[in-house]
């Protein structure tokens, strides 16, 4: 098979995980209704099976080895029991992996089409990088139940990867000779991870920031059910959402740490310069600096909570600037988008 | 644990206060003291004097609060120089940006925003952060250095309002001394080989671990002064220049050979290492198969022959995009190619009177390439031509005039237009190789004027106008331009940077937490093991972690009581 050949079946493939993902996004949609539902009809047992959960605090605490349990509602099949989970919730999960496989299969061709890495332009790079991003989300299913962000991750998928087929798409061309270099593999496969953990813990952070909004307006006593969200109420509470922002967030920055370090020593050997605030450094640089401003908020009283939340939040659209904007419409050395 | 009014958080703070805590700034988080709002509302102290004034702005500056601030607005400040081209980078756009913008660009250019990253603003933001964050970083390093000697603190007299409190009962078993004896050396013993530094007490244990994540906090902070003060510093130490070498010839280090040099504060131009780099050939390989990238380079390799450096001895290598020649403390970058059209000018009688190998600038990615060839000495009068060289000329049914459509040498042409006058190079000024001023010249030939331009194929040779002699294409060898840098503090730079990654690593995942085991008698005679944990900073797996110490300690006690204990002890 030729490039052009595996590069079109690269393209069903993606065609095909895009659709996989939508109906995915659809049932991850229904479940959110359906948390909707179920908090404003059991509304009275709710509340007794809260109490119970809460009494039985340190028994859930046995059961769970890296829960803070004291922190989690109980009463609902979200959040605790898996062999509960209802149909909508495993179609959605149940699509959203098999989008994967065909994602993966689509990502592989590229790559043997391309005979390199599949992440050397802005089609490539978004291709992989909402792979990478679907598959942490996966990943990170297996340690701690998050199924309820399936809608946002479906949705930011599809959306990026509609943006990248039809805004993006370039035919497989050779490496310019300033790619050919493993730094290629390393630095940008590594800003892709680091990208995809931040996607998860700004989906938390707004989350987080709702939730917070929704116990604040029940502790005032304004809404006893919370306000219009009302799937808010299966979800985890506003602290514990903020801890697991948290601690996807600092795996992010530490990954994008060591981007920023591996592009200066790339930049090095390339350019023989590690550093010359070349725009897309200077967005780097920036996004950094935020999320250091991110862990630091954490840290300072007063900042705790949603003004942290709001740090990872604009932190998550530096990213998403740097990666769409800065790429395509600012002028520096890293003119690599391919458009 | 965020608001103040979890009691975990306010049962940290006692911990904390009696222990004397790595001294963080007053508004951390954990910290013991509540932040003093300023010098005007401390009603019990009399007026600052200066000291007092001076004491409270020191402590603003080294407040979290603070911190946070200046990181946010290094963040800000940075944005203004993505937007408007830079000086250091992109001196061109500098100078089109002028061009396009007249009116805003000297007012952008009074609040240096094209040299955002030196401006007294940006300066002035990295430089407060950086005395923030030494003072804040002292402190706590004089305070983790004692921490490290001394001893975890006592066991708090209730352990019930602490994290992950937990409790196990030995059943059948007198509360005698000896079992709580037992029981605390047995504690003793299982955290001492978890890695936790241990004191007894009576009837409980005191435990700590994890102080490596203060370390490694402090590391982090402290590297990252270490990275600015070498560049800071390490930038006067080194030099770059760039030098353009036709295949063939060859390029000495000394200060006279560079094309352009930028040498660092304390750099001895006269004394730089002494080398000589030969280009031998530039072979550049482009695309010919994939239709969607004809032409396209896809390898440039400089063969090069060096003499000096380390080895001494002359000696044959590479240098490729992505692969510098390090020699003699410097890097050679292959950063540009193009061509050097040779050219050779004479006069009616045949004699030479100009021969060289010319760089000419491509200008587009099929090298259609523009040059300037200026012969001030040995004809009737000065001559002055500009070129432009096609590697695979075509000509254009559309468009007017020639184009490349291929940047390798298939169909090479060059063609001149011949200027005469005064070419300005007598008055001693500096004049670019790569530009021909025409306001003072007279054209004799090509576009504008009767005579048509001079064409040559390699190997041609034609007359130039008016008599004044002939001009040949000899030959087409490529150029190279090599940027060369030195820079002593680099290998320092990589250092601090791989200390702050490491330390990053460890202050973030490695949890510093305090456990306590207490025994205590109750009333029917029984005992019960009380547990307890303490989070010092995030710390998500702590509950189960004292959960895991208590049942693990329990089985050990139960174990150890069935082998020793007597019989009797059952009935
Ligand atoms: C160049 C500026 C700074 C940067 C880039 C920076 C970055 C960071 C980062 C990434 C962390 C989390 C990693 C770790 O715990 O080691 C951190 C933590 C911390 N920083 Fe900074 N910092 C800066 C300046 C400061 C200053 C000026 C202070 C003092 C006011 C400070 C105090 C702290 C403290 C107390 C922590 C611990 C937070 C915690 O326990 O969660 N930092 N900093």
């Amino acid at each position: 098979m030729n490039t052009a050949t595996l590069d079109a079946a690269s393209l069903l493939f993606l065609l095909g995980a895009t659709g996989a993902y939508a109906m995915s996004f659809v049932s991850f949609a229904l479940d959110l209704a359906r948390r909707s539902a179920d908090a404003t009809t059991a509304d009275a047992s709710a509340r007794a099976s809260r109490v119970l959960a809460s009494s039985s605090a340190a028994g859930a605490t046995a059961q769970r080895r890296a829960g803070v349990a004291t922190l989690e509602r109980g009463g609902d099949d979200g959040t605790t029991g898996r062999a509960r989970s209802p149909i909508s919730l495993r179609v959605g999960l149940a699509l959203a992996v098999l989008g994967f496989a065909l994602h993966l299969v689509a990502t592989i061709l590229r790559g043997i089409a391309a005979a390199r890495v599949p992440w050397a332009n802005m089609y490539e790079f978004s291709m992989t990088g909402t792979l990478v991003i679907m598959g942490v989300f996966l990943g990170v299913l297996l340690v701690r139940d998050l199924k309820f962000l399936g809608t946002f991750v479906t949705g930011l998928v599809i959306i990026l990867l509609g943006i990248a087929t039809v805004g993006f798409r370039v035919d497989v061309v050779p490496l310019p000779p300033a790619l050919q270099s493993y730094w290629l593999v390393i630095h940008v496969f590594v800003a892709i991870l680091a990208t995809a953990f931040f996607a998860l813990g700004f989906a938390l952070s707004v989350v987080q920031l709702l939730q917070h909004r929704r116990e604040v307006a029940v502790a005032d006593g304004l809404d006893p059910r919370g306000g219009g969200l009302s799937f808010l109420r299966s979800l985890p509470g506003s602290e514990q959402l903020e801890n697991l922002a948290y601690r996807l967030n600092i795996i992010g920055f530490i990954l994008w740490t060591f981007t920023l370090m591996a592009g200066a020593i790339w930049a090095e050997r390339a350019w023989g310069r590690y550093w010359g605030w070349d725009t897309k450094e200077v967005w780097t640089f920036i996004i950094w600096v935020i999320y250091a401003g991110y862990i630091h908020a954490r840290a300072t009283r007063g900042w705790r909570g949603s003004r942290s939340a709001w740090l990872a939040i604009i932190g998550f659209s530096a990213v998403l600037f740097n990666f769409g904007v800065v790429n395509v419409f600012f002028k520096g050395l890293h003119a690599y988008s391919g458009l | 644990m965020s608001r103040l009014s979890d009691p975990r958080e306010a049962a940290t703070r006692r911990a904390s206060a009696r222990s004397g805590d790595p001294r963080r700034p007053d508004d951390y988080v954990d910290s013991a003291t509540p932040p003093p709002s300023g010098p005007d509302d401390s009603i019990t102290q009399p007026r600052l004097g200066p000291i007092g004034w001076l004491r409270w702005f020191w402590r603003q500056l080294t407040s979290m609060r603070t911190a946070l601030f200046l990181l946010l607005l290094l963040a800000v400040a940075a944005i203004p120089g993505s937007l408007v081209p830079q000086r250091t980078s992109d001196p061109n756009g500098v100078v089109q940006y002028k061009v396009d913008n007249p009116d805003l660009f000297p007012v952008l250019d009074r609040l240096q925003v094209f040299d955002t990253y030196s401006s007294i603003w940006f300066s002035s933001i990295y430089l407060l952060l950086f005395v923030s964050l030494i003072g804040c970083v002292l402190p706590r390093t004089r305070h983790h250095l004692q921490a490290l000697r001394s001893a975890p603190p006592r066991t708090p007299a209730r352990l019930a309002r602490m994290a992950g409190f937990t409790t196990r009962t030995l059943d059948g078993r007198p509360a005698d001394d000896a079992t709580v004896a037992r029981a605390v050396e047995s504690a003793r013993a299982m955290l001492r080989k978890g890695g936790y530094r241990v004191v007894t007490f009576a009837d409980s244990v005191s435990a700590e671990r994890g102080y490596l994540r203060e370390t490694g906090n402090l590391v982090f902070h402290s590297a990252l002064v270490g990275i600015l003060v070498t560049v800071g510093i390490g930038g006067g130490f080194g030099y770059s220049g760039q030098r353009v070498i036709v295949e063939g010839q060859s390029f000495v280090n000394t200060l006279s050979a560079y094309d352009s040099f930028n040498p660092g504060r304390f750099v001895d131009e006269n004394r730089l290492a002494q080398y000589r780099v030969k280009l031998d050939e530039l072979s550049v390989t482009y695309e010919e198969q994939n239709q969607n990238a004809i032409g396209q380079p896809t390898d440039y390799t400089a063969s090069v022959t060096t003499d000096g450096g380390a080895a001494g001895a002359a000696s044959e290598t590479a240098v490729k995009v992505n692969e510098p020649l390090r020699i003699a403390g410097t890097d050679i970058y292959l950063l540009g190619n193009g061509y050097a059209p040779t050219i050779t000018v004479r006069d009616p009688a045949g004699e030479v009177v100009f021969t060289d190998s010319v760089p000419f600038l491509p200008q587009d990615p099929n090298l259609t390439s523009l040059g300037v060839i200026k012969v001030p000495d040995g004809l009737a009068q000065q001559v002055g031509m500009i070129g432009f060289f096609y590697p695979t000329q075509e000509t254009s049914e559309h468009e007017e005039g020639d184009f490349s459509s291929f940047p390798d040498l298939r169909n090479p042409v060059l063609s001149l237009n011949v200027y005469v006058g005064d070419l300005g190079l007598d008055q001693g000024v500096p004049r670019s190789v790569y530009e021909l001023n025409t306001d003072d010249l007279t054209q004799l030939s090509g576009r504008n004027t009767d005579t048509p331009g001079i064409r040559l194929a390699p190997g041609e040779t034609q007359e130039l106008p008016d008599g004044l002699g002939t001009v040949s294409l000899d030959d087409v060898p490529r150029f190279a331009s090599f940027d060369i840098h030195h820079d002593p503090t680099q290998g320092w730079v990589l250092f601090f940077a791989v200390c702050v990654l490491a330390g990053l690593l460890t202050s973030l995942f490695i949890p510093r937490r305090r456990v306590w085991m207490k025994a205590v008698r109750d009333a029917d005679g029984g005992l019960t093991l009380e547990y307890a944990g303490l989070a010092r900073g995030d710390d998500p797996t702590l509950e189960s972690a004292v959960k895991d110490f208590a049942d693990r300690h329990r089985t050990a006690l139960a174990e150890a009581g069935s082998a020793s204990a007597p019989i009797s002890e059952r009935i």
